[in-house]
């Protein structure tokens, strides 16, 4: 138990009397870090949550968006870091289940799943490949099994995750706004517990995610039933046409303990159950076992009495269980029984809200030096580290992750997975643009400009599709917090997201943070990890195929910034340097210009200039697309810079821009109005990636060859070795 | 002319199916849960994909034993139009309306990839308005989608004219790339791809023609459309 001693002291003090086991075992669970967001709550309360289009509704664990004409987006994020790293089958699965049912709390459909992941060196490391395919196959066999389709995401290698996982799930839910969950409750409600059964998976779960990893508690892992949650969510949203649900919860971590405190906190109202009316999966429970299962697939639901009849028949129908094991009083108390015997009661408040701190941060000691440059081995041939980056597992295409993803059910993805941001489409004619990204390697290198490139790079991708970002969910993942120096990258990071978020008015409608990511040799780099949201009102801009003759336009400069790049870390095994950083007011001048280009609706394609910096962004056009390039590198925005850097640097706010050669002077015309740093690069042609210099030919690779690299190497890792 | 859209346990495609019925060809579509009955003024029937009481034990092998499936087996008999899409179609096999069995990917993984299917059979209700040997762009999304019969069962099937599609390239290790298939009479189709996910352009990445010529073709047959 996870319980400190002086929160022990605190507990005594504030009711009055020694604890019960049972009440230490619920304070411990909705005490800990996973549910109490302790050591973060105070600080996240600098980002902005307001905005024309957010609906804020009390009990919400997910966030909403009015996308007009009465309809609704909903989203949220959440990690399975622990679990998955013990059992990433089921730990990625039970992930993807909890994120669903929260966006199902609201009352939402759920349309849209995206997932980051990332692992160990795969290349090397012979435990990152095994999680990294049973991830994977968790993930796609929950959502393949729900029918809501898994869009997007991201997937990287860093050796700071060695012997552990970092599983990230997103999910998008999408409704009309009248169906929306008002929660409320009223004395005499019941308290129903609908799904899967309790049992002893899963015991203790949000407190084994609140301790460094160091043992392999494996019955702190929940186990994964899609089906199951598959017939809730039918379930539910039948209740919810009949209006037969007063106010929802979902069942994650802390199990019972915190879905009842919480929900009582929120409703400002009390809370009696019976532990014996709680259908189980095992015989012989104790009462503490029944409040901190994290057994899955369980939702939590405030009826009335004269609709229960209705609620039982639906259940019945999808043959889901379905329990009344309280119900509502106006006494503020969180009471529970086994029969007539009492096992704990405890003030909602005392329950629902631990002691926040305020810990101690320092800045780390490794950041004085990090930034300075190592004389680096002199590249005498770029073919050869092109081809060697375009196989490198976090640049090789992700086509062996997605396509075992049904991304096409529920016909509604117009962009589809493997470009910048996916798309899809809504039922007032409108479409949803969502992205996740993260980038550690340059979150180490420094916590505040890393997350604000990752902020930037996710708005990019969902620019390149013409959408608009309207909304922003965070998941900042981090070490041990009572380290200074961990948390001062925390703070750091959460300073830099509220900073950009405030100038481009994008309010953050969710988040999670997740603390104690420690493996065996030391905390993970931070790892904040950003998804955007943006809307398009009409035409989102599909990827067109691009011909001979198409011409490349770059808006952006490019800078010296190869801190954290792919091309320092994998060429050169090289962590240190200057990280890219985000000029605010460029950003924002860039990112409105193309946007104003797209809804001109003359450009074949955008696309978005990040990892492996223009050398890769360039390939990936050509592999795509099958056709081979000329690019003159001298005509580059920018300051002067060496060859490698041109090609590898990983500055933002930068685009690519693909079209046909005869709308160049009106793109011309619109760009130099609006002030944007851009030049004519190139072209595309023939059967050659080709990067020129001068006369000087600097790369030279045949597309179909650099194709065949990309496409297989992450597969042929995954299966061969 | 009124179309049943049957809904199982765990059927994840049977909103798609519906609204494309609905909204795209503008037919009367109704839902029907595994254990009610099919009434009997019935002009088709279909199962759509999903994953029916979540593949549990074999796909399809439960929900074929729904009270529902005598139903369409008497429809069968009657020469009613049905289609089966990917678990449905694993469910006519299961309940035997169709020939052969559907095993793992030979990948072992679930695959979700756009393929191309060859016309091989034109005379169904499903596939009379295609020429023969037509192509159809149209996505896959299943994990046992691997469709195998004996070499005996395959001269039959070819003997009986039952083969409906086939791939144009080999994609799972299915017995002579088989993609779809129907009974003697021809009425009951089942196939592994999804048309309902290729019928529009705007989520179609090719030509959401050919697709659209599978409900096409039911409403020719059903003298909606001439």
């Amino acid at each position: 138990m996870s319980l400190e001693p002086q929160e022990l002291i605190e507990l005594k003090s504030k009711i009055g009397r020694d604890p019960t086991s049972t009440e230490l075992q619920i304070i411990a669970a909705e005490w800990s870090e996973h549910c109490s967001y302790k050591s973060s709550k105070k600080h996240l309360k600098m980002l902005p949550m307001k905005g024309p289009l957010v609906i804020q509704e009390k009990g919400y664990d997910s966030g909403v968006l009015d996308v007009g004409d009465g309809y609704v987006i909903t989203a949220h994020i959440e990690s399975h870091n622990h679990p998955s790293a013990v059992e990433p089958y089921g730990g990625a699965a039970t992930g993807v289940g909890g994120v669903i049912r929260d966006i199902l709390s609201a009352g939402t459909r759920p349309i849209g799943i995206l997932n980051g992941l990332r692992f160990g060196n795969i290349e090397k490391d012979q435990q990152a490949r095994w999680l990294f395919k049973n991830a994977v196959t968790g993930i796609a066999d929950y959502g393949n099994c729900l029918g809501i389709p898994t869009i997007g995401g991201e997937v990287e290698f860093d050796d700071c995750y060695q012997n552990y996982a970092l599983v990230d799930v997103a999910a998008v839910g999408f409704g009309k706004k009248e169906n929306l969950i008002k929660n409320h409750a009223k004395k005499g409600d019941l308290v129903v517990l609908l799904g899967g059964s309790t049992g002893r998976d899963g015991m203790g779960g949000s407190q084994f995610a609140s301790d460094s990893l160091e043992s392999e508690n494996r019955s702190a892992v929940q186990i994964p039933d899609p089906f199951i949650e598959k017939l809730i969510i039918e379930a539910i949203l039948e209740a919810r046409n009949h209006k037969l649900i007063n106010a929802m919860k979902d069942l994650g971590g802390g199990g019972l303990s915190c879905a009842v405190s919480e929900i009582a906190d929120t409703l400002e109202v009390g809370i009696e159950m019976d532990v014996d009316m709680v259908h189980t999966r095992e015989s012989n429970m104790h009462p503490d076992e029944i409040m901190i299962s994290e057994s899955q697939e369980r939702m939590l639901i405030i009826t009335s009495k004269t609709k229960l009849k209705k609620l039982q028949e639906i259940c019945k129908k999808f043959r889901i269980a379905c329990s009344v094991i309280g119900h509502i009083k106006s006494d503020n108390q969180m009471h529970v029984k086994k029969g007539k015997k009492t096992f704990a009661n405890l003030p909602i408040d005392v329950v629902a809200n631990a002691t926040l701190l305020d810990l101690p941060s320092k800045k780390p000691v490794y950041l004085k030096t990090i930034e300075k440059e190592k004389k680096l081995k002199p590249i005498s041939d770029y073919s050869k580290i092109m081809m060697s980056l375009l196989g490198a597992p976090n640049i090789a295409s992700k086509i062996w992750v997605y396509g075992q993803y049904d991304h096409e059910v529920g016909i509604r993805t117009v962009i589809k997975p493997g470009h910048d941001a996916s798309v899809l489409r809504l039922d007032n004619g409108k479409f949803l643009s969502i992205k996740i990204d993260g980038n550690p390697k340059q979150c180490y290198i420094n916590p505040r400009e890393g997350a604000i490139g990752c902020f930037e790079e996710a708005c990019r991708n969902v620019v390149c599709t013409g959408a608009k970002p309207i909304g922003m969910l965070d998941h900042l993942q981090f070490g041990n917090p009572k380290d200074p120096e961990i948390f001062w990258t925390f703070l750091e990071s959460l300073k830099g997201l509220t900073d950009f978020a405030n100038y481009f008015t994008i309010p953050c409608i969710g988040g999670k943070v997740s603390l104690y990511n420690e493996t065996p040799s030391g905390p993970i780099k931070p790892t904040p990890l950003i998804g955007v949201l943006g809307l398009i009102d009409k035409t989102p801009l599909v990827p067109q195929k691009i011909t001979k003759d198409d011409c490349l336009v770059i808006v952006g400069n490019t800078k010296d910034e190869m801190g954290g790049s792919e091309y320092f870390e994998y060429v050169h095994k090289f962590i240190g340097g200057k990280c890219p950083s985000v000029n605010f007011a460029e950003s924002k001048k860039n990112m409105k210009t193309v946007l104003k280009v797209i809804q001109s609706q003359f450009l074949k394609s955008v696309h978005d200039c990040s990892k492996g910096g223009l050398a890769v962004a360039i390939s990936e056009l050509c592999m795509k697309n099958q056709i081979g390039c000329k690019i003159s590198l001298e005509n580059v925005p920018g300051e002067k810079l060496d060859i490698d850097r041109i090609l590898f640097s990983e500055s933002h706010s930068r685009y690519l821009l693909i079209l046909d050669k005869k709308n160049l002077k009106k793109l011309e015309i619109i760009l130099k109005k609006n002030k944007v740093s851009f030049n004519l690069i190139g072209k595309f042609t023939g059967d050659k990636i080709q990067f020129t210099k001068g006369t000087k030919s600097i790369i030279d690779l045949r597309v179909d060859m650099a194709q065949k690299t990309w496409i297989n190497s992450l597969k042929d890792l995954v299966l061969h070795g | 002319m009124k179309v049943g859209v049957v809904v199982f346990p765990g059927s994840n495609c049977d909103r798609d199916m519906y609204h494309v019925l609905t909204d795209v060809f503008n037919l009367d579509a109704q839902y029907y849960w595994h254990e009610k009955s099919l009434p009997k003024n019935i002009d088709a029937v279909i199962l759509p994909g999903g994953f029916s009481y979540g593949d549990r034990l074999r796909a399809g092998v439960i929900a074929a034993h729904s009270p529902i499936i005598k139903d369409i087996q008497k429809m069968a008999e009657k020469g009613i139009p049905i289609l089966g899409v990917c678990n449905g179609f694993q469910i006519l096999v299961e309940s035997g309306l169709l020939p052969g069995v559907l095993l793992k990917n030979e990948s072992l993984n679930f695959m979700c990839e756009w393929t191309n299917l060859i016309v091989e059979n034109n005379k169904t209700p499903f596939t009379n308005q295609f020429k023969l040997h037509d192509r159809i762009p149209i996505p896959i999304a299943n994990g046992e989608g691997r469709y195998y019969v004996d070499d005996d069962t395959l001269k039959q099937l070819k003997k009986k004219n039952q083969i409906v599609f086939r791939y144009s390239q080999v994609v799972n290790g299915s017995s002579n790339r088989i993609a779809g298939v129907c009974n003697q009479a021809g009425n009951v189709v089942g196939m592994m791809p999804h048309p309902e996910r290729a019928v529009e352009s705007e989520i179609n990445p090719v030509d959401n023609k050919p697709s659209s010529l599978i409900f096409e073709s039911l409403m020719v047959k059903m003298g909606v459309v001439n």
